[in-house]
């Protein structure tokens, strides 16, 4: 038997996303992911040697320069090793135009109790446009 | 967000696919941080980059009939005859991005001034006036020291504002939000532009949070040098985008005024001993080194000097690479300084 519990949440770009969930407390740079794998490399970060692939980003923020986190996400994006989606709790507008630029489903404005209660692998149904995003416990 | 007819027609495409396309960028910025309106800039400053994703947005932007309404000037890019001729033989894979990203630029009308100091030469803001400004060290400068009112942008959301000269009214744009939330007492008197280096180094280490602070205790107005050091250290070790030194920024006449009558959210103290710590960290070890580098951001014609003065008659033991602008090289060969650092073994290089 799976439970789903839905939040409420406003969209970044629109689209949907389905994808188990990758959760980083901490904040994230684009640039320390290798572009080959989509893995994390920067040392002692929560999510090093993990990889953005094919997840549904939970971050809770960004961090890097102008210039770095726009051209990290593109490289990982274009290898296809991207997340499918993005989920960002505090935006600031070098994540937030990064995530406008690359077209990547992602909201923010999400109820709080949504970070309580998502984990990493959790599988996540984003819908951007719907301002929904669904967690499925199995 | 209300648009106003005009700006409804860009967002349309009534002056075009680039203009469309960076409006819906633009629009969609400005409706996660809450902006009523877009509003005209005089301004715009583009971290070029020469990275594949730099080069990619610029031309696909001219492949939609872009074109800069507002002429932005550049970040470094690189110089290819120079590092060429002088230093290593460029692999033709770096020749070519380079070569096309500066054409590019070229080609949607940006200023190639090559250079990350725009604030003290070639596009200086004035008091006020609305900007678009996408360098780490920049925007912490023309908010603070000058007054000018820019968010901290990324290279391409600086350069959709150029291309539409407009941008979503949000964050430092507004009055409200230039206010000091934090106050911090500096414990210390300040020597010399490096303790700026290190105060920028210290404050995000004891309170990482990007709200305004208000710096007190600091008699003595820093150079341009020890305010680009500051805001430079301010913005990339923590994400300051805007502070205030009372008595010295414009906005900041007293406590008072920087806080807007608010009470501080939280106070901060640096004494000489957090300084004294993070000059540890930051440093390492005294020892032999392989290379030296300077100028990230570009030497001001202060800085060039200060090393021209300490090199005079003598030899470097290492490569010395001084990264600048094209108009200080110029200036630094008037002054005499490039042939003391030539003459040293040292190399000044600009528009990198």
């Amino acid at each position: 038997m799976s439970s789903k519990m839905t939040f409420k949440c406003t969209s970044i770009y629109p689209g949907t996303a389905s994808a188990p969930a990758l959760v980083s407390d901490e904040a994230v740079c684009f640039y320390l992911v290798k572009p080959d794998t989509g893995v994390v490399i920067e040392k002692g970060h929560m999510l090093e040697g993990k990889s953005m692939e094919g997840k549904v980003l939970v971050a809770h923020s960004g961090k890097g320069s102008s210039v770095v986190q726009m051209d990290g996400l593109f490289k990982i994006d274009r290898k296809g090793k991207g997340p499918r989606g993005v989920v960002l709790r505090n935006p600031d507008p070098v994540f937030v135009t990064a995530l406008l630029v690359m077209e990547i489903p992602s909201v923010f404005d999400v109820e709080e109790s949504f970070f309580d209660s998502v984990k990493d692998g959790q599988q996540i149904v984003l819908d951007s446009e719907s301002g929904v995003v669904t967690l499925i416990e199995n | 967000m209300i648009l106003t007819e005009e700006q409804q027609g860009m967002l349309n495409g009534e002056q075009g696919e680039a203009v469309s396309y960076s409006m819906r960028i633009q629009t969609g910025l400005g409706r996660v941080f809450g902006a009523k309106r877009m509003v005209p800039i005089t301004r715009a400053h583009v971290a070029l980059s020469s990275q594949d994703a730099d080069l990619w947005f610029v031309e696909k932007l001219l492949g939609l009939g872009g074109k800069c309404k507002i002429p932005p000037t550049v970040n470094p890019s690189v110089d290819l005859c120079y590092l060429n001729r002088h230093l290593a033989e460029i692999p033709d894979e770096g020749k070519q991005i380079v070569s096309a990203t500066n054409a590019a630029y070229r080609k949607i009308g940006a200023i190639l001034t090559f250079n990350c100091t725009p604030y003290l030469q070639q596009n200086v803001p004035a008091f006020g006036e609305v900007i678009s400004f996408s360098e780490s060290s920049a925007t912490p400068y023309v908010n603070s020291v000058i007054g000018a009112r820019s968010n901290r942008e990324s290279s391409q959301s600086a350069l959709c504002a150029a291309i539409t000269g407009l941008v979503p009214e949000y964050g430092f744009l507004l009055e409200e939000n230039r206010k000091a939330e934090i106050l911090v007492e500096v414990r210390t008197p300040l020597e010399g532009d490096f303790d700026y280096q290190l105060l920028g180094w210290c404050y995000p280490l004891k309170y990482p949070g990007p709200e305004v602070p208000a710096f007190v205790g600091i008699e003595e107005r820093p150079t341009p040098e020890g305010f680009m050091n500051f805001g430079a250290q301010l913005n990339t070790s923590g994400s300051v985008g805007m502070y205030h030194i009372v008595g010295i920024t414009p906005e900041a006449p007293d406590i008072e005024i920087a806080f807007g009558g608010k009470k501080p959210k939280m106070k901060v103290e640096i004494t000489r001993s957090d300084l004294d710590d993070v000059r540890k960290k930051i440093c390492g070890e005294p020892g032999k080194i392989d290379f030296a580098m300077f100028g990230c951001p570009h030497l001001s014609i202060r800085q060039v000097e200060d090393i021209a003065r300490v090199t005079e008659g003598k030899k470097f033991a290492v490569d010395v690479w001084i990264l600048t602008s094209s108009l200080t090289k110029e200036l630094a060969g008037r002054m005499g300084y490039l042939d003391v650092i030539n003459r040293a073994g040292g190399h000044i290089i600009c528009d990198t």
